[in-house]
């Protein structure tokens, strides 16, 4: 795993009331790389990328993106470093429509005072519209986002994401509850997201992370299990234990 | 359904207010004989609903689109009018009780040889309406940021807006504070060299409120209305995933915050000037209770509700306990029960259905699924 980290987590260590989520996680993504991450229910997936995002702090360990160390910043400067984070549950604005979900996720004005005074530029409208075609959403654009089917949410929400234009994506669960050809569909979208970006994805789905063809992250009680392509990592021995047997 | 852009009537409903308030000041300059003739207790007491109607408009902005139920904004209300109120003593100068033109008579009377550094410039109308803004603004802007920083919220932020409008009570009441202890400020003559007692002043004032008010309505419309207002509702509705959008959330809520402290500030300096009376009771943590009820009575996130709830909410009061005093708290709580329980949208909502029934006879079917705005 050469040239320089894009994104690095080593030594992560997070204890919650004595029982450790995270143990002694390193994990490291290249820039452009598109990353699987999957292991069963508590692993440590989604408390991973609650640390990556500011929301929880690690207990130890180095957390960097880009050069930045994470640990030391909230969610907000996180995000405006670059990092976008879709959740497991999808999570809109429900009360507004789909445009101006998507004009609140725009990259750019984010002081309170900025937005006071300000319009919609003709250059944000263009972003807006290019977002409505990316998610297949301009026919919902007037539309309040609490009306939308469950799997329409999930795209709005990654909609939002490439809003904020950011370097890296951190995906949870983004085709849960979703048919079979959304889920293509979905895995159609990330791979062409990844053309930009890099991507990290928590998945469940085997079919789905088949379906990406990327790298796999095998995670079990808060550190790495197994790493490398899906065929090798399925046929490790340790892997099927933890997932199959027991 | 969520209230959040049924606002549009607010143009209307401002206007309506400037009309009324118009027709009552004129009406208490007509010789009481004319058929269109106020009374002029009856211009004082629309003057108080509309500082009241302010107190409503406030608290509306950060319960109906930022999602804090504040329990404790009478607290902001009723230090606008202990500003204004200062002012207004010291124009008493030398005409009070005890006729000493340089100190207010409590403080005669608690034989205080001179001002309190606090109320130096008092005598200054101009220092009295920056302080109007000044002081609560303050507070508004300290309490939120230590508040907003810590990330508390819900029940737990309610229950300390109480004990804060509480703690003011409580200090307030001191003599030693300086500000007249449990009678307040009052016994007021004029304002501006306007004697307070004449009808011609106290119909200015009625207008003043009203187009204070309506100011304060298109404002805040304004503010709710365009991009940030979009803001405000995505964090009343999903606060961390604007963190995650890089948006700082607390900075969002401290300004609209002190926006809100604002405007109750301003009404509660109407208040005074209308009303001739402050005092420690204003504090009371069941006055911004009630302010709450108002907003739920008349439509929550609506604007337009707030100032008509806190105008119908109170004309019943003044009716109510001037027939049944002792029943009045009791239909207060009724009201706020039936309203919860029925009218979750308050006025604001049962208007809008009575409309709504009225131009579609099944909605169901003329409009499209997923689209029930």
């Amino acid at each position: 795993m050469s040239g320089e980290a894009l994104l690095e987590l080593r030594g992560v260590s997070v204890s919650f009331d004595g029982f450790r989520a995270i143990n002694d996680l390193s994990l490291s993504l290249r820039q452009g790389e598109m990353r699987a991450i999957v292991g069963p229910n508590g692993a440590g997936k989604t408390t991973m990328m609650d640390i990556i995002t500011g929301k929880t702090r690690p207990d130890t360990g180095v957390v960097r993106f880009a050069g930045h160390d994470l640990t030391k910043r909230d969610e907000a400067a996180i995000a405006r470093l670059g990092i976008g984070r879709k959740f497991q549950k999808p999570t809109v604005f429900e009360a507004l429509s789909v445009r101006d979900n998507l004009l609140l996720s725009l990259k750019g004005l984010r002081s309170p005072f900025a937005l006071l005074f300000a319009r919609e530029t003709a250059e944000e409208a263009g972003r807006i519209d290019a977002l409505l075609e990316t998610t297949r959403l301009a026919p919902h654009a007037r539309v309040q986002a609490g009306g939308l089917s469950h799997g329409q949410k999930q795209w709005l929400e990654i909609g939002m994401l490439l809003g904020q234009e950011p370097q890296l994506l951190l995906v949870d669960e983004p085709v849960a509850g979703m048919t079979d050809a959304e889920t293509m569909a979905t895995a159609d979208l990330l791979r062409d997201i990844n053309r930009t970006r890099s991507i990290v994805v928590v998945e469940h789905d085997m079919e789905f992370v088949r379906a990406l063809g990327v790298g796999v992250t095998v995670l079990h009680e808060g550190s790495v299990l197994a790493e490398g392509a899906l065929e090798a990592v399925s046929a490790d021995p340790r892997v099927i234990d933890v997932y199959l047997g027991r | 359904m969520t209230g959040g852009f049924a606002f549009r009537g607010v143009v209307r409903t401002a206007a309506a207010v400037l009309a009324i308030a118009a027709l009552l000041a004129l009406g208490s300059l007509l010789p009481q004989s004319t058929p269109l003739s106020v009374s002029p207790f009856v211009v004082t007491l629309a003057g108080k609903y509309l500082a009241y109607a302010m107190l409503a408009l406030a608290v509306d902005l950060v319960w109906g689109f930022v999602g804090i139920l504040t329990l404790g904004h009478a607290a902001f209300f009723a230090l606008g009018g202990y500003a204004m109120g200062m002012y207004l003593v010291r124009e008493i100068g030398a005409r009070g009780v005890y006729g000493n033109p340089d100190l207010p008579d409590f403080m005669v009377f608690l034989s205080w040889k001179a001002l309190p550094w606090y109320w130096w410039g008092s005598d200054h109308f101009v220092v009295a309406a920056v302080l109007v803004l000044a002081v609560p603004g303050a507070l508004a802007a300290l309490f939120g940021w230590l508040a907003f920083r810590s990330r508390v919220g819900g029940v737990y932020l309610s229950i300390i807006t109480q004990a804060l409008t509480y703690a003011l009570m409580l200090a307030f009441f001191q003599n030693g504070l300086g500000f007249g202890g449990n009678n307040g400020l009052t016994d007021f003559k004029d304002v501006l060299g306007f004697d307070l007692h004449r009808p011609g002043t106290r119909a200015a004032l009625l207008m003043i409120s009203a187009l204070v008010l309506a100011g304060a309505m298109l404002a805040t419309r304004a503010l709710v209305g365009g991009r940030f207002g979009r803001l405000l509702i995505a964090v009343r509705d999903a606060e961390s995933r604007t963190r995650f959008l890089g948006y700082r959330p607390d900075q969002v809520k401290l300004l609209v915050w002190v926006v809100s402290a604002l405007i109750a500030a301003v009404g509660g300096a109407l208040y005074v000037l209308q009303v001739g009376i402050i005092n420690p009771g204003e504090f009371a943590p069941a006055n911004s209770i009630e302010s709450v009820i108002w907003v739920a009575v008349g439509g929550r996130g609506t604007l337009s509700g707030a100032v008509i709830g806190a105008v119908l909410v109170n004309l019943g009061k003044t009716l109510f306990t001037a027939w049944l005093p002792e029943l009045w708290l009791y239909g207060l709580g009724a009201l706020f029960i039936a309203t919860t329980l029925f009218l979750p949208q308050g006025l604001m909502g049962l208007g809008r259905h009575l409309v709504r029934r009225r131009a579609e006879v099944t909605p169901e079917i003329t409009r499209p699924a997923g689209d029930a705005a």
